[in-house]
């Protein structure tokens, strides 16, 4: 699990920024209801801080080299997972998607108590797999765009070539918020939770503080 | 399934295990940054029939396309729709080798086996078997857009000029007849039953920007190798030149 975490991390560091320089060329997609347009996303001040315009062929070299990395990477996880049991910690069950909108409730301090939780709380376990469909999803619908005329049943399946370009568009969109509230939450959580991420084990200590401190191998 | 495991450990044991862990973190991660910087600071290619790339991202594409080449089949079709579907407006993107006007005896000049040259006229082809095809056009930059084209399947142009001969061979270069735009297409894509030269948008003799007099629509490739206003067709074993290919694009764009 670790290994796999820091693996995608600047992965799909790259293969966003790559899209970035892909997306400069068209970018048409904007928010429009009822006729308003909300927002165009990415302002030209962006785009000039961060570097991107003119640069479509380069972005398309980096991103389909780090394409395969991130759907490998992305495969051994799952694999791993499979494999190991972790799942069981990981996918929801059926009180999953009630208890987890208690647990925001709770984070948000609208509530006092968080449901009981095992390794990890209802709402990580809707997060974490969330995270890993949007990851498949980012695959098939790269797949669809990437190769339309190979992958043709996909492509269709997905709405066609347009549409499977907007979805590919909105996930990572919508990684980008994962991102930002796992980063608070990460913070929150604290550096203990964080060592453990990095080594694979969490100090636990005992309740009489002079007994020596217990390490919780999760061996992932 | 493996379960957590508890041990006590000492204060020690916790603080040797935490610096193991952070300083593989550290290194592996200093890794990753110089292979990054690396990769990113790594130089252009030898410009050649390809250039503009970075050297390992272009032996990537090359990679990439040869593996896809050998797990794909060109027996797929690209989807099609009624012609009701298709833009009334056809976009138009880029005049490279169409800028100067066009020469009043245009002919289309096809390499022959020989080494000599066959000179088409537009009337000419025109009589051939017509093909039309209602289809996605890609552009490279991300649009897309329902066109319908009509004009003559490469196939059929292939077969009525005798060329057997020159289809045998791996790869076919298109130009315009300035030599201002030029593209390389592998076979396969090329022989691909929706491949056309076409010479119609929606029933109606090319507009000058969309490439009159005649034009390739390759629906299998991103617009970028649908050349406009072709000038000579060659056939080669090498790679012929292509324009986007020189300017750091992929060689196959294929879809």
């Amino acid at each position: 699990m670790r290994w796999t975490h820091w693996v995608n991390f600047p992965v799909l560091t790259v293969m966003i920024w790559s899209g970035m320089l892909i997306y400069w060329a068209d970018d048409e997609y904007s928010i429009t209801l009822f006729g308003h347009r909300f927002f165009r996303f990415f302002p030209d001040w962006f785009y000039k801080e961060l570097h991107i315009p003119h640069r479509l062929s380069e972005g398309m070299a980096f991103h389909f080299l780090f394409m395969w990395f991130f759907a490998i990477n992305g495969f051994i996880y799952v694999l791993y997972t499979i494999f190991s049991g972790e799942w069981r910690y990981l996918l929801p069950n059926r009180h999953s998607f009630k208890e987890a909108w208690l647990v925001v409730l709770h984070d948000l301090h609208l509530r006092k108590t968080a449901p009981p939780q095992g390794k990890y709380n209802a709402a990580q376990r809707v997060a974490y797999t969330a995270i890993i469909i949007m990851g498949i999803g980012s695959v098939l619908t790269g797949l669809a765009i990437y190769k339309p005329v190979q992958f043709n049943w996909l492509c269709s399946l997905l709405g066609g070539y347009h549409l499977a370009r907007i979805w590919h568009f909105a996930l990572t969109i919508g990684y980008v918020l994962f991102f930002v509230i796992h980063i608070v939450q990460v913070i929150l959580a604290g550096w203990n939770n964080f060592r453990s991420v990095v080594s694979g084990f969490e100090v636990v200590l005992h309740e009489d503080v002079s007994e020596p401190p217990i390490a919780q191998a999760d061996e992932n | 399934m493996k379960t957590e495991q508890q041990k006590e450990l000492t204060d020690q044991q916790i603080k040797r295990r935490n610096f193991i862990s952070f300083t593989a973190f550290g290194v592996l991660g200093g890794l990753a940054v110089a292979g990054w910087e690396w990769l990113y600071k790594s130089g252009p290619e030898n410009p050649g029939i390809t250039a503009g790339a970075h050297k390992p991202l272009r032996r990537a594409l090359n990679k990439t396309e040869l593996f896809f080449r050998r797990v794909f089949s060109d027996n797929h079709f690209v989807k099609t729709y009624p012609k009701s579907m298709a833009a009334e407006q056809v976009r138009q993107n880029g005049d490279l080798g169409i800028e100067a006007p066009l020469s009043n005896n245009w002919r289309l000049s096809v390499e022959q086996a020989s080494g000599q040259k066959l000179f088409i006229t537009f009337d000419e082809l025109k009589s051939l078997p017509k093909t039309e095809i209602v289809y996605d056009f890609k552009c490279i930059e991300g649009w897309d857009q329902i066109q319908h084209w009509g004009g003559v399947k490469f196939t059929d142009f292939i077969n009525h000029y005798k060329l057997q001969d020159q289809i045998r061979k791996q790869y076919v270069g298109f130009e315009t007849p300035d030599g201002g735009y030029y593209v390389g297409i592998d076979m396969p894509s090329a022989v691909h039953p929706q491949t056309i030269l076409a010479y119609e948008v929606n029933d109606k003799p090319l507009p000058m920007e969309n490439g009159y007099p005649l034009r390739l629509i390759i629906p299998v490739k991103y617009g970028i190798k649908s050349l406009k206003r072709i000038g000579s067709i060659t056939f080669s074993n090498n790679r012929p030149r292509d324009y986007w290919a020189e300017h750091g694009y992929d060689y196959y764009s294929g879809l």
